[in-house]
Parts: structure tokens; sequence; C-alpha cells
């Protein structure tokens, strides 16, 4: 039952990633974009944990630390960016 | 591993696609911006709280090992997810929202962002 | 002195547990580490954190984690029906401004964090003079409503935390 319901998620976050990658192509606002990117991040992150479980292996929660952390200070950056016009000041 | 887990666990999960699954639907569906900042930021922290926490009784039922990993990847996306959201919304707001639009703070000052550029920025977000 | 070694005790505490359970094995090495981390860090970032927040009564941290991880799941519930089942032009869409009572950046912090994370809210910008923030809504039909449940349920329990 438990290879049914990771199979069903792995689904739905996989169709997430597709919905997510359509806004993202479409826009039409650059915040439209940065969200988008963020989301697919959150929704990798969902993906990775997933796999863990499916191959029964807990190497790659430190995959997921690490994707969580860069997504985050990525999205800052991205935002700083198009607010100041640089990141570090 | 006894039933009761094994169905614990695949709930949890059907649960946590489901909401990711609606917060990505949200991201394509809603018509403003500012309204789609609504969608991903909630679903989604909680489908993929959700499949952390499958994950987490997963391996405890199974192995018999407590990890804390997960636990401390859904607090991380827990204090991270209102920062990222609210630089988004300052971002998408000093370019395409006028501060006539908003309603008045009620206080002698105006609203943050549109004040002199680096008053009271930093503060609070 | 002891505030030049020390500058945020709850900090070094906080960073000694998260290393623990980074590394997910209690020995006495990495219980050591911890801890120089813990002293390390908070020295060295202390210019960037100059007051100590004060936190009046710890235990109500507890309470108020429990009111918001239920309200997220309300949240969660309340936000899918609406994506999934309302009409766009029906979604009713309102900026709010939420006048403040408490004053230390750590309690404001808190708020805007916990509405971004509860029921259609995001708060996206203070007043210049930090007395007032703006949360924009999904959808409600009272904005009044809304502004006093903030206060009632959010500010009242910070401020008997932090002030």
């Amino acid at each position: 039952m438990i290879t049914l319901a990771l199979a069903f998620a792995t689904g739905c976050f996989t169709l997430g990633l597709l919905l997510n990658l359509y806004r993202l192509v479409r826009g039409p606002r650059a915040a439209d974009r940065i969200l988008a990117l963020d989301t697919m991040v959150i929704n990798v992150i969902a993906l990775i944990v997933l796999y863990g479980i499916w191959i029964d292996s807990q190497t790659f929660f430190e995959v997921s630390m690490l994707i969580a952390m860069v997504g985050f200070v990525s999205t800052v950056a991205y935002c700083r960016f198009i607010l100041r016009g640089n990141i570090i000041e | 591993m006894s039933q009761l887990s094994e169905v614990a666990i695949s709930a949890l999960l059907v649960i946590s696609g489901l909401f990711g699954l609606v917060g990505s639907w949200g991201l394509v569906r809603l018509r403003d911006t500012l309204q789609r900042l609504h969608a991903p930021t909630k679903a989604t922290t909680l489908g993929v709280g959700g499949a952390l926490l499958a994950s987490m009784l997963y391996f405890a039922l199974t192995h018999g090992q407590v990890s804390f990993h997960e636990l401390m990847i859904s607090v991380f996306l827990f204090i991270t997810a209102p920062v990222s959201a609210n630089f988004i919304a300052k971002t998408h707001m000093l370019h395409h929202v006028q501060p006539e639009e908003l309603p008045p703070t009620g206080r002698a000052t105006g609203w943050a962002g549109y004040e002199a550029a680096g008053q009271g920025e930093g503060s609070g977000n | 002195m002891l505030r030049r070694i020390l500058p945020h005790p709850l900090l070094t505490l906080t960073l000694a547990v998260t290393w623990q359970l980074l590394v997910n094995t209690v020995t006495v090495g990495s219980v050591v580490l911890g801890l120089v981390l813990g002293l390390i860090i908070p020295v060295v970032t202390a210019p960037y954190w100059p007051d100590r927040p004060r936190l009046r009564r710890p235990v109500r941290i507890i309470e108020y984690a429990v009111v918001v991880i239920w309200d997220i799941i309300v949240a969660n519930v309340v936000v899918a029906g609406i994506i999934l089942f309302r009409r766009l032009d029906r979604i009713r869409t309102h900026w709010i401004a939420v006048p403040l009572d408490i004053t230390t950046p750590e309690a404001i912090t808190v708020l805007a964090g916990t509405i971004t994370m509860t029921p259609g809210t995001v708060s996206a910008m203070l007043s210049a003079d930090g007395r007032a923030i703006l949360v924009h809504c999904l959808d409600t039909g009272d904005p009044d409503g809304v502004r006093d449940q903030i206060k009632a349920r959010y500010e009242r329990r910070l401020k008997e935390i932090f002030e």
C-alpha cells in the first residue's frame, strides 16, 4: 500500500513541477518567475524525500537540506537584485 | 510493520501529494500576481511537511531509528517560506503597485518600501 | 564581561541543539563541537544583533506554537478550497492595515512570519516607523474582522511572550 501511495505522491509532485514550469515560462512579471522557481525548489525537495523512502535509504537528507538552503538564498538574491540592482552592497 | 502504521504513512503521503499539487495548480490558476503568492507558500509547505513526516514515521517504524533530519528540514522550510514570500511581495509591489492603491498606515509616515530608499528597510522582514 | 562572552545565551543553546540534530548521533565529540560553534558564532555575529531579545514567559511559546500549527493546517484546507472551487471573479482580495502594539523587532518578525503562514494572508510591508503592518488577504468578506483576529489571536500572545 505504501508503494502505491508513494507512486501517487511522486506523480502529484511531478505534475506540480510541470505546472510551475508553465508559470516560469509564461510570466508575465518577474515576481511570478521567482515564485515559480521557489515553488519548484520546494517540489524538488519533496521528490528527493519521496525517492529516499522509495529506495529505503537515508542518504538523501543532506541533499534535500542543501537544496533547501541554496533555494532560499537564491530566491532572496534574485529578489534583491531586482529591488536594488545589485546583491551585495 | 503493523497494518495501522502502514495506513498512517500512506495517508500522509497521499495528503502531502494532494496539497503539493493544489499549491502548484493555484500558481497557474489565480489571476493576479499577489493572489498567486498565497497558493504555493502555504499548500506546498504543508505538502513537503507531510512528506517529511511520512518519511520520519517510515524510518522510525521499519528501521527503528529516529531521524531528526526531516524535522530540521521542515523547521528550516517553515522559517524561510515567510521570508521569501515577503521578499517576492516587496519586489512586485515596488514596481507594479502604486502607494495610492494601499490603505493608509494610520500613522504620520507612509509604508516603508515607498519612503526614501533605505529607511526602515530590513526591519521586520 | 559575561555579556561579551555570551551575547545571546539562547542563540548559543539553539546552535548547540541544532548541531546535535544535524549530526543525528550524540557523542562527546559532537557535543563539544556543537558548544564551540554555539560560543563562537554569537560572538562573531554580535555586531549585527546588538540588543538582546528578552523572553518574559518562555513557556507560552509552546501554546503559541500549537495555535499556529493548528491554524496552518486550517489555512491549507481553506486556501485549497478557494483555489479549487471558487470562481475567479468571486475571490474578494483586500489590503488590510494592522496597527501594531508590539515594538521589539523580534516580536514583529515573528508576527509577520505567522501572518504569512496562516489563512489566506501574506504580510507585505511595515510602515516607515514600524508601528503598522500591511497585510494582503486572499479572500474575506470582513477585512476588519481579519484585522481584529490577527490582533487578538497572535499579537496578544506575542506581547505576553516578548514584552
